[in-house]
């Protein structure tokens, strides 16, 4: 796509002035968005990057109208010509759909379940032009293959569920295009996917945008996706506008504080490859020494989950073996469907296996009962994915914290209170919170919290499932930071669950790649995500976007080429 | 990264205290929750300590029968219609209750453990409480204490043993919810047993619930007792209860009225005020409200 300077003749095709949203609860208001302006060009990729509550899904859904009643919108915002905020409903559906078209983050939920994806795209053509039934199903036919999903004819009468989040998002780009519209507004539409899925999304909405001409607005939180696709992008933080720039100049030179922040927090490929390797407490203790112990084992480990009757076992893991060693941290990186949680539920003795062996700590606990495995329980422990639901919301945090000492430890009421004040201050969290409850927290504490809680024990290994992943870029640089400190203080051995390769390169010594189950590849962190032999072990690394246009470039065509292999 | 830690300090905080501390606040902001709940409140004084401060028995005859005498007058046998109104709610909130306790106790241990140990013991006991909640439970009522016999020690258990099944499924579908909780996953990883996973970790996260699902059934209870009574099946005379007042002043509609509409105006009040207390209770009490903001 040629890069508009915004230097061009042409009236831009929507602009955006002063725009406010307020929204207001039991008699307050909040701004959600404060006195934003921008404007996007024919054919142009304007990226909105954001944090949550940054005000950037707000923004647009005011354009389109789609705001709850409670909202007070204020400002201008001109499409084509027309001034949107002042058009009757009936005239902003005739817009929508045809005109402006939306992309959702969840195909799942933008699809009705009991239509067939056929059905659901001639709908969406029928609403905004006089077709014949058999004419907008020929259409519909044609845009599934413009959006290229495979065997378009088999798949136009398959209901929603019987295609993959890929796939769905697809169908729904079909139905956003139908009517040509002239912009496209797209709210995180690869959040919820995979990253090799969201590669191919990404690759198709840039070819999209150029073959119909249409404008392209892209919502995300994701750096990386931004320098992937964007002409120039918006960065917004508490509903205000932090800076504007061309994609280039905003990678090379960020001049706002908060864009160079989000950028260095931004964990991706090839970042610390100019720094020094990781700073396990295994690199820094054991150079050139004998090998360590081995903490945690998986040996030829298969978990099946049983059926109900008259349906078969579900094998979500096969034939594994990994080893973690005494101070070492393995990643353990597969997209959704993997089996890497099962995995790590399996090592936590919340799962058994039904085939092979798990040691932890010198003890197989493969067939031990859960009564005798739990006075071992000090010395393994987990933090969990989801900051929100791992702490139990009747508890202060001092509780929380204080619980697995009160179990394994005989320690005196105050030594306990004094063990857990130093464990908040450890964490970074004041150690006068522990009165506090956990939904006094944002989620970045929340997550501390847990890790408090997990090395409360001093164990000696720690299994962490995706602790990072439902926290924003700049929350995860933190608790990241956090745990290389931790890891590298304590000296724990951890099993690091994730499907951020860029996360796992600034942490692990070691990694492990499974892919539906099975396990692709295991070795020296730097030989899998440089050097890998694998197939899917390269594309998983070139699909994973990095924040700098120029490198992502380059990225984007090789993985073409192992995709079309 | 030092420059990370900048950002940190960013992060937004809800400053909100702990939930428990608004209850009672939100509670009383409700005008309707709190005319019913003072209301109730009266009436639990009123059987706590009603026949200790009026002076008249139940069982005394005060003048003569269907007259003017006494404050509410009396009834067909010269008896203080106030003295049997006072007795009478007793004897309906006592067996109200005490149905409720039963089936709050069973109920709760029952959802429990059908929730949280799966597999065959919640097939079991859900599809039991299915077959016990497919028959009405009023019908049922009257056909078990015709049958074990019209004694106000049938009637609460009857009640009772009814209204099992509905804190089952309350309990039943919220510890099935909380028991895939990471929460739930984490107390485990800590080595807590399950026995105290069940009661310090999931019961306290079900009790709101349960509260609510208690002030409903008491007015439930309530409705089945004054009807059993009044079909003769619940509270025998000389002892008073709502449902034997109206039944009794059915035949006196004529001549003194006030002997039916008395006890069934403040069956009604009573009725009324639980549920509305209730309502405001849920309100308050679930947890999908109380933390929305």
């Amino acid at each position: 796509m040629p890069e508009e300077t915004g230097s061009s003749v042409r009236a831009p095709l929507l602009k955006v002035d002063d725009l406010s949203v307020n929204f207001e609860m039991s008699g307050k208001g909040s701004a959600a968005v404060d006195n934003v302006s921008y404007a996007i060009n024919r054919g142009e990729v304007l990226a909105i990057v954001g944090e949550s509550g940054s005000g950037k899904s707000v923004s647009s859904m005011a354009i389109l109208g789609l705001l709850p009643p409670n909202a007070r919108v204020q400002g201008r915002i001109e499409f084509d010509g027309e001034n949107l905020l002042e058009l009757s409903p009936d005239q902003l559906r005739q817009l929508r759909g045809q005109k402006i078209a939306m992309i959702f983050q969840e195909p799942m939920t933008a699809l009705d379940p009991v239509y067939t994806i056929g059905e659901q795209i001639v709908e969406a053509i029928r609403a905004h032009s006089r077709m014949s039934k058999k004419d907008a199903q020929r259409r519909a036919l044609e845009l599934l293959y413009l959006v290229r999903l495979p065997e378009p004819e088999r798949r136009i009468n398959h209901y929603p569920h019987q295609l993959s989040g890929g796939q769905l998002q697809r169908i729904v780009i079909a139905m956003a295009v139908s009517c040509d519209p002239d912009l496209l507004i797209a709210d995180e539409p690869t959040t919820a996917l995979d990253v090799t899925v969201q590669a191919e999304i990404l690759e198709l909405l840039r070819d999209l945008g150029a073959r119909l001409n249409a404008s392209v607005l892209f919502i995300t939180h994701d750096m990386g996706v931004v320098a992937d696709l964007a002409d120039r992008v918006i960065v917004m933080r508490d509903g205000r506008i932090v800076e504007e720039a061309l994609v280039g100049d905003l990678f090379a030179a960020p001049k706002a504080e908060y864009t160079q922040n989000l950028l260095n927090s931004v964990p991706h490929l090839g970042k610390t490859q100019n720094e020094e390797p990781p700073q396990s407490a295994q690199v820094s203790r054991s150079a050139g020494a004998v090998p360590e112990p081995t903490v945690l084992s998986f040996n030829k480990v298969e978990i099946t989950y049983s059926g109900r009757a008259g349906s078969d076992d579900f094998k979500a893991v096969e034939d594994v073996s990994i080893e973690v060693r005494q101070g070492e941290v393995v990643g353990l990186v597969g997209e959704s469907g993997s089996g890497k949680s099962t995995l790590g539920r399996c090592a936590m003795g919340l799962l058994k296996p039904s085939a092979g062996s798990v040691s932890v700590c010198g003890t197989d606990i493969t067939s031990m009962s859960s009564r005798k495995l739990r006075p071992k329980r000090n010395e393994f422990s987990m933090v969990f994915q989801d900051p929100a639901s791992s702490l139990n919301p009747r508890q202060t945090l001092g509780e929380i914290v204080a619980k697995p000492l009160k179990l394994h430890t005989k320690l005196s009421a105050s030594d306990v209170r004094r063990r857990v004040e130093e464990m908040l201050e450890r964490v970074r969290v004041p150690s006068s919170w522990g009165e506090r409850y956990p939904h006094e927290l944002s989620g970045g504490q929340r997550q501390r919290i847990g890790i408090a809680r997990a090395l409360v024990l001093s164990p000696r290994l720690l299994i962490a499932d995706e602790p990072t992943s439902a926290l924003d870029v700049s929350v995860q640089a933190t608790v990241l930071d956090l745990f290389k400190e931790l890891q590298s203080e304590l000296g724990f051995s951890c099993l690091f669950i994730t499907h951020d390769l860029g996360v796992v390169e600034e942490l692990a010594d070691r990694i492990a790649v499974l892919r539906a189950g099975r396990l692709v590849e295991f070795g020296n962190a730097t030989d899998v995500l440089n050097s890998s032999e694998h197939e899917y072990t390269r594309r998983l690394v070139l699909s994973a976007p990095v924040p700098d246009p120029e490198a992502q470039k380059k990225r984007r065509s090789e993985f073409a080429q192992v995709n079309s292999q | 990264m030092a420059d990370n830690l900048a950002l940190a300090s960013t992060e937004i905080v809800e400053k909100t205290g702990p939930v428990s501390r608004g209850i009672v606040r939100r509670l009383v902001k409700n005008p309707r929750t709190c005319i019913s709940g003072a209301f109730f409140i009266i009436i639990v004084l009123v059987v706590l300590i009603g026949p200790l401060i009026y002076p008249i028995t139940y069982r005394e005859q005060v003048g003569i029968p269907l007259s003017q005498d006494g404050l509410l007058g009396t009834d067909d046998f010269g008896r203080d219609v106030l003295a049997r109104l006072i007795i009478a709610t007793r004897t309906s909130m006592l067996v109200a209750v005490g149905a409720v306790i039963i089936a709050l106790l069973a109920g709760v241990g029952l959802g429990l453990l059908a929730g949280f140990l799966g597999g065959w013991t919640s097939t079991i006991i859900m599809r039991g409480s299915d077959i016990l909640l497919s028959f009405p439970a009023v019908i049922l009522a009257i056909a078990a204490v015709a049958i074990l016999g019209p004694d106000l020690i049938n009637v609460v258990l009857v009640i009772g043993v009814l209204y099992v099944p509905r804190f089952t499924r309350v309990v039943y579908a919220q510890s099935v919810a909380i028991r895939s909780a990471q929460y739930v996953d984490a107390e485990r990883v800590n080595g807590t047993s399950t026995a105290s996973i069940i009661s310090r970790t999931v019961l306290p996260n079900v009790m709101s619930t349960v509260i609510v699902q208690a002030s409903l059934s008491l007015s439930f209870a309530i409705q089945v007792e004054a009807g059993l009574s009044f079909l003769g099946l619940g509270a025998q005379p000389p002892l008073a209860s709502l449902g034997t007042m109206i039944s009794s002043g059915r035949d006196f509609l004529e001549v003194q009225p006030t002997m039916l509409i008395y006890p069934s105006l403040l069956l009604i009040a009573i009725v009324l005020a639980v549920n509305v207390l209730g309502d405001g209770l849920r309100d308050v009490l679930d947890p999908r409200r109380a933390f929305a903001r």
